[in-house]
């Protein structure tokens, strides 16, 4: 993974965000992946929606674990301290920093492998403790840097490039987080950025942790006929299940929001989520129904994409751990310590 | 069978043995603590079973006027109420003993040994004939028992009854029902023997300016003093209780009381890889930050220890060591864990290690690992033990200065960060070797990718072979630069003395009680505890100087020895073993048969 410096050439037709930032601000360094790899268009996708939000570059906290998926941090926000830590382990890792600073963003990034099988118990807990932090999966379904073993997320009857069919079922991380109460549950495809910017948006703004699971096929091991996460195979079974609009907070649009044939979710901080093209009967706060509705068009092949499931009602680690509203590694260190005079007093106690 | 023992004041051992789960312990700590407030030397070690209730437990009280509060090998009384352990128990009372059983049913005879004196009392009949309630009957049995002790080796009773008063200040009708159950066993042993026994206590004034507290509480306090705002754990024996008392500590401390949040956050983590992972996360994010574990949580942090090494992010890790390998025994004490701790995880990995010997010291290395971490980068950790952190010790009173400031290491702000052309992550070394880091959130010119993956000065990722060196060596000078900063060892000379006897953490007390017999037997020794890892030139001088020198320590593979060994340039004839490591606390027996064992009859090379 040599980093490889792109040339800093910035036309100056390009759109300034609210910080005066072009999206040349929001790039890292050059991709070392294979050309054509479903993680750079994750990584373009991420780009626009920091850009978008006008997330200020240093109040960025880009989290990775091992694995191609985990190399893309250095792809993009050079300007965000980075952290490409250890297999599966990015999420207790995340953890402990949004402990620490409750005031970064942060993203995660993770793939199948590292979610899914090594990672799957820190993933379970990230959820439970509702980490805000947005923590996409670029779901692959094969491990890319050993060369092309099945992950976790292969499903059944796929089949590897050499042609040996997968027998074990899958783990959808979807219906997981549904089961663990998650309160952000998306997945949409890298080849369709238009779904995933304002998911990716939406995200960011949740109160909590927000899983998004991309399909993003291996062009080296896993896009040949046969395999169940391929371009091909995912552009002809994808059902695109909401088409999602991320209104960031501000009075004038807020006012769209009723229109007939959508559904919104105000977010925590005011923005909203604007649900296009929503089954009459789909409820994406309603966690029974989304689970029934996901069974059902999954024992039918299809792979559903868009915003699946959103809950804004739940308090992230911070609320539930009574967190003050500023970092906690920012205490002045006078508050912390009880000092001399309370620790002769306290002793009288083991006397 | 009195006048087998001579009359001894303030000198002797009590081993009370019980089932758990009844509710002894709180008997058998108001005993120690009434002791301690006599202002008489005392210890009291709780030798306890891996269980909740039902299994054998024992606890047992050295008193002794000089100090020596080692665990004893030898009792003088025996508090027998665990019929399960009765024979094992009448066994290990010394000749001319005592032991004190319940006599609600009748001694088998084959316990019965004609040289120790029985004291029975029918406790059982007593309480069944004052307590209703069936979970009372047994609770105040050992209060009973308690009585009796009291009746038995002279404690003040005045002062007992003032613990108790202390204790149930908000439950009067506890203490009411204590204070009954007390007198029915203090009344019973006044009218039935000879009280007091030959060894009894008297009032002394050693523990005025001393406090009674265990270690794990001690290094809790420590994190709280030394600033930690997240702390992550696993549950796991002997360490929970570091963690429990951090919570408790908190809750005192922690909540503002302009705001009531909370400052300090603590994640029960899922097991201990996800704890070390975000005690990473939140040190790298600039909150000092601990776990605590044991052995088993050591051996699954493994991994993410190298990372923190490699990365050069701080981490504290409190072990409090226990009886391994594999699950071992959970609740026997060990210092099994040195050589994991020093190499922990894949690669060459060195890591900085501080070893205490009793809860003062667990408090202020506690304090000093954050300090250490943040000032070397890198893991830092204090390895306590089950013996150190769960028992109660009499320490001297903490103390604290308020001039303290953390030590946060090489840390740039962001005046610094924007005078800077660029920031290079590993670049700029000062004379111990550490490069200035900076944390999130401040700067964009200072960000820069943090990995566990090969990479250069400039922290760029790297798979060329001198870049790749670059940095490792420069860990390893970072290493050798910190045996300046780790606490220096004690070291005690005595007239004489060629032979040196090493030691470590808690086995402090049992060796300096034997350097203190071992001239009765012919030999002088110079004593050194080792309290930090990597050696400083002290330690390696003070080995030089003597021809030989027993390494004692609670392990079976002599660790400490080792260390010493691959990190000294002492001769390894010089170094000798004493080990004990079954799991019981370590006795001064265990270190004068030791080493009478190897030198044999005392000669005049050692005895110069």
């Amino acid at each position: 993974m040599p980093s490889i410096a792109k040339p800093v050439a910035v036309h100056p037709s390009l759109h300034k965000n609210e910080l005066g930032l072009t999206v040349r601000d929001y790039e890292g360094t050059m991709s070392t992946l294979c050309a054509g790899c479903g993680h750079d268009s994750v990584t373009a996708a991420i780009i626009r929606a920091l850009w978008e939000l006008s997330t200020p570059p240093h109040m960025l906290a880009k989290m990775s674990g091992i694995g191609c998926s985990s190399k893309t941090p250095t792809y993009f926000v050079s300007g965000a301290h980075g952290f490409n830590s250890a297999h599966g382990r990015m999420a207790p890792i995340a953890t402990g920093a949004n402990a620490a600073n409750r005031e970064l963003t942060y993203i995660g990034i993770s793939g199948d492998g590292d979610s899914l099988s090594i990672g799957l118990g820190h993933m379970c807990h990230a959820i439970r403790r509702n980490v805000k932090m947005l923590y996409i999966i670029e779901n692959n379904g094969v491990y890319g840097l050993t060369k092309g073993q099945f992950s976790a997320s292969a499903d059944i009857g796929s089949k590897s490039k050499r042609g040996e069919p997968n027998r074990m079922a899958p783990i959808d991380s979807v219906s997981l987080g549904l089961s663990l109460g998650a309160t952000f549950i998306a997945r949409s495809f890298s080849g369709d950025k238009e779904q995933l910017v304002p998911i990716l948006k939406a995200g960011l703004a949740h109160r909590g942790f927000a899983i998004v699971d991309v399909i993003s096929p291996c062009v080296t091991f896993n896009d040949h006929v046969g395999s169940t996460k391929s371009y091909l195979y995912t552009r002809q079974h994808a059902r695109k299940l909401t088409e999602s609009d991320f209104v960031p907070p501000a009075t004038e649009i807020l006012a769209t929001i009723g229109q007939t044939g959508t559904t919104t979710v105000t977010m925590h901080d005011g923005s909203v989520v604007r649900f296009t093209a929503v089954p009459g009967d789909y409820d994406p706060t309603n966690r029974q129904r989304v689970t029934s509705y996901l069974q059902e068009h999954q024992g039918q092949g299809e792979v559903v994409t868009g915003l699946l499931y959103l809950d804004e009602s739940v308090p992230d680690l911070h609320e539930m751990s009574n967190s003050p509203d500023r970092a906690l590694s920012k205490i002045p260190y006078e508050k912390l310590c009880p000092g001399a005079a309370e620790l002769a007093k306290l002793q009288e106690e083991y006397r | 069978m009195h006048q087998l023992l001579r009359t001894r004041v303030n000198d002797f051992a009590v081993k009370l043995a019980n089932v758990n789960g009844t509710g002894s312990a709180s008997a058998n700590g108001l005993l120690m603590q009434a002791i301690f407030r006599m202002g008489i030397p005392v210890s009291g070690k709780n030798l306890f079973p891996s269980n909740i209730q039902g299994l054998p437990t024992w606890y047992e009280i050295r008193v002794n006027k000089d100090g020596h509060t080692a665990r004893a090998l030898d009792y003088d009384l025996i508090v027998a109420m665990n019929s399960q352990t009765y024979a094992r128990d009448v066994h290990e009372v010394r000749e001319g003993g005592f032991v004190l059983y319940d006599s609600s049913w009748p001694l088998d005879k084959t316990l019965i040994r004609d040289d120790v004196t029985y004291l029975g009392v029918p406790f059982a009949q007593l309480c069944n004939d004052h307590f209703k309630d069936p979970r009372e009957r047994i609770l105040m049995k050992n209060i009973a028992y308690a009585g009796a002790m009291i009746a038995a080796i002279d404690v003040d009773m005045e002062i007992v009854t003032q613990l108790l008063d202390e204790k149930f200040s908000k439950k009067k009708s506890l203490r009411e029902s204590n204070l009954t159950a007390l007198k029915l066993g203090y009344d019973y042993a006044k009218e039935n023997f000879q009280c007091p026994l030959p060894f009894y206590l008297e009032k002394m004034d050693t523990t005025a300016d001393k406090i009674l507290i265990d270690g794990n509480t001690a290094t809790a306090l420590g994190c709280v003093y030394a600033g930690v705002t997240v702390a992550a754990w696993y549950p796991i024996t002997p360490s929970t209780s570091v963690m429990d008392a951090f919570r408790a500590f908190c809750d005192q401390y922690r909540r503002d009381p302009e705001t009531g949040k909370n400052n300090c956050l603590i994640l029960q983590a899922e097991d201990e890889l996800a704890a070390i992972g975000m005690v990473i996360g939140a040190a790298w994010n600039g909150a000092r930050s601990f776990t605590s574990t044991s052995g088993p949580g050591i051996s699954l942090m493994g991994e993410l220890l190298g990372l923190a090494y490699y990365a050069e992010i701080p981490a504290v890790i409190m072990d409090i060591q226990r009886v391994g390998p594999s699950t071992g025994m959970p609740t026997r004490t060990q210092q099994g864990d040195i050589m994991a701790c020093a190499y922990a995880s894949h690669g060459d990995t060195k890591h900085i290690l501080l070893f205490p010997a009793n809860p003062a010291e667990c408090f202020e290395f506690a304090v000093k690992s954050f300090d250490l971490a943040e000032r070397f980068q890198t893991p830092v950790f204090m390895l306590a033990d089950l013996d150190i952190g769960m028992n109660d010790w009499v320490v001297p009173r903490l103390t604290w200065d308020d001039a303290y400031r953390p030590d946060r290491g090489r840390v740039l702000d962001l005046a610094e960060i924007e005078k800077l052309p660029k920031f290079l992550r590993y670049t700029g070394e000062d004379e111990n070797h550490v490069a200035s880091r900076t944390l999130p959130g401040v700067h964009s010119k200072g960000a820069f990718f943090t990995r566990g993956s090969g990479h250069n000065k400039f922290g760029a990722y790297t798979e060329m072979p001198d870049e790749y060196q670059d940095v490792v060596e420069r860990l390893l000078r970072k290493h050798k630069a910190a045996a300046k900063f780790v606490p220096a060892p004690v070291i005690q000379h005595r007239e004489g003395a060629r032979v040196g006897i090493v030691t470590i953490g808690g086995c402090d007390p049992a060796v300096r009680e034997a350097i203190d017999l071992l001239p009765q037997r012919g030999i002088e020794t110079d004593f050194m505890r080792i309290r930090g890892f990597p050696f400083d030139e002290e330690v390696e001088a003070f080995l030089n100087a003597h021809d030989v020198n027993f390494i004692v320590e609670q392990n079976r593979d002599a660790q400490l020895r080792s260390l010493l060994t691959l990190e000294t340039g002492v001769a390894k004839e010089k170094l000798r073993s004493v080990l004990a490591f079954g799991g019981f606390p370590l006795s001064a027996k265990n270190v004068i048969d030791g080493i009478l064992e190897q030198v044999g009859e005392p000669t005049h090379a050692i005895h110069s």
